[in-house]
């Protein structure tokens, strides 16, 4: 090992400043480079979103063909992982099972009540919004974020900020578009912020995601009674999502309230967009 | 027709590491688990540094320059991010390069824990501070652990590797 000060900045020099025999690029031009490319994520031009849409797209789409191999093995993988829990997940399901029917003659009157009030009141449907159905192109797992790349984009109608549903459930929202592909911010993304109503208390709160950990929710009113168990649904606060979308239930986790999501997020693959917009929001 | 064969040959074993750069940069085959979080480690890290300081030319500073950008666009980052740090990487391996005369699997271990330090700081502070992305930063550390850990035993893997792209070269 040469340890002379010279030698020391000769090592350093030729590391980020010479190329090698077949190279083209120096190590300092490409992190130049590489500093450039992020200093124009801040610029918002309509040329710069077409050939960055353009160049999503297409890696996207190569990124689909390249992982067919390794979704053919990945149900294994899921499998292998998921005995890992069988016991504790039997315990959790057995005990819920007990619960669920017991709640379910409670349901099915509330249902019959809840209609019967609903034609006194004349309210609208809730639910009625057009979705599109839309298939999870990628979903590469990282620990830090949390997203997916569908497979349709602006040509198939899709506008950031729509939410993403996995079958009832909400799921996430859409924060990318490109002209055929879209990426979703999954709710447990650190950076996913969605205001929340949990019944039947009637709070109000912010469920901020918490990567593999259940989502927090934060913001509640002082003095709550929230109880575990309580269902959280979007409570459409700021006319971006329809209210009474199921997000999970509440569960207490170190003394700090979670949800626990109705959804498996790692086991994504087919979800809704909901195109329509929410009723109060026509603009 | 024998030296075409074996060059032929060479370049196929050569042309591997750069496609299992592409390859983890552009396919849904991750080393992330998300119930055994524990586990999950950064192969690309390895497959840099270790290719950067056996030779360069191997993969190519402009190639790794490129996944980077695949895995900041697959990923969902601010285009560049992994770039940099992939970059960075590199630099340490090609620093390390030059300033070792006998290169050995546990010397370059010892200096692959610094460098993926630095590496993950300069990643963490980038999303952090330049774009206000959370990231999860005891995922980051636990993640960068097991992929030193792992060092070794890929190192081993890619050194039979590297042995016959040197055969192969040298027949």
């Amino acid at each position: 090992m040469v340890t002379s000060r010279d030698d020391f900045s000769i090592a350093i020099r030729s590391a980020f400043l010479k190329k090698g025999v077949k190279q083209k690029f120096s190590l300092l031009a490409l992190i130049i480079a590489s500093i450039i490319l992020l200093s124009l994520e801040a610029i918002n031009s309509k040329s710069l979103n077409f050939v960055r849409s353009s160049v999503k797209d297409v890696i996207y789409r190569t990124s689909f063909i390249t992982s067919i191999p390794g979704n053919s093995i990945a149900p294994t993988i899921t499998k292998i992982q998921n005995y890992f829990e069988v016991y504790e997940q039997y315990e959790i399901v057995k005990s819920k099972l007990q619960q669920l029917e017991n709640q379910q003659n409670q349901i099915n009157y509330l249902k019959v009540e809840n209609d019967k009030l609903k034609k006194v009141i004349d309210d609208t449907d809730t639910y009625n919004y057009e979705s599109i159905t839309t298939k999870v192109l990628v979903d590469k797992k990282s620990p830090f974020l949390k997203s997916v790349i569908l497979n349709k984009g602006f040509n198939s109608g899709l506008k950031r900020g729509m939410p993403v549903l996995n079958g009832p459930y909400f799921v996430g929202r859409i924060t990318e578009v490109n002209y055929l592909s879209s990426r979703a911010l999954l709710i447990n993304d650190l950076n996913s912020k969605i205001p929340v109503l949990i019944e039947p208390m009637g709070y109000q709160a912010i469920m901020s995601g918490a990567g593999d950990k259940p989502a927090l929710l934060e913001f509640l009113p002082k003095n709550h009674q929230l109880e575990v168990g309580s269902v959280v649904y979007t409570s459409g606060t700021g006319g971006i999502f329809f209210s009474g979308i199921p997000i999970g239930r509440v569960e207490l986790i170190e003394k700090k309230f979670h949800i626990k999501f109705f959804s498996d997020l790692s086991q994504l693959y087919l979800v809704n967009v909901i195109t329509s917009k929410p009723i109060g929001n026509e603009q | 027709m024998v030296l075409f064969r074996k060059k032929f040959v060479s370049r196929f074993f050569s042309l591997i590491p750069l496609f299992i750069l592409f390859f983890l940069a552009f396919s849904e085959t991750h080393f992330n688990f998300e119930k055994l979080s524990f586990l999950s480690f950064n192969l690309i890290y390895i497959v840099i540094f270790y290719w950067v300081l056996k030779n360069p030319d191997i993969l190519g500073y402009g190639f790794i320059f490129l996944a980077g950008i695949v895995n900041d666009v697959i990923i969902g980052l601010p285009i560049g991010v992994s770039s940099i740090t992939y970059l960075v990487l590199a630099g340490f391996a090609a620093y390390v390069r030059y300033l070792t005369v006998e290169p050995s699997l546990i010397y370059d271990w010892i200096v692959f824990v610094p460098s993926i330090a630095v590496t993950n700081s300069v990643y963490f502070y980038i999303l952090r501070i330049f774009f206000d992305i959370e990231v999860n930063y005891i995922a980051l550390a636990l993640n960068s652990g097991v992929t030193i850990l792992l060092y070794p035993i890929i190192g081993i893997l890619f050194n039979f590797l590297f042995k016959i792209i040197i055969v192969q070269k040298n027949v």
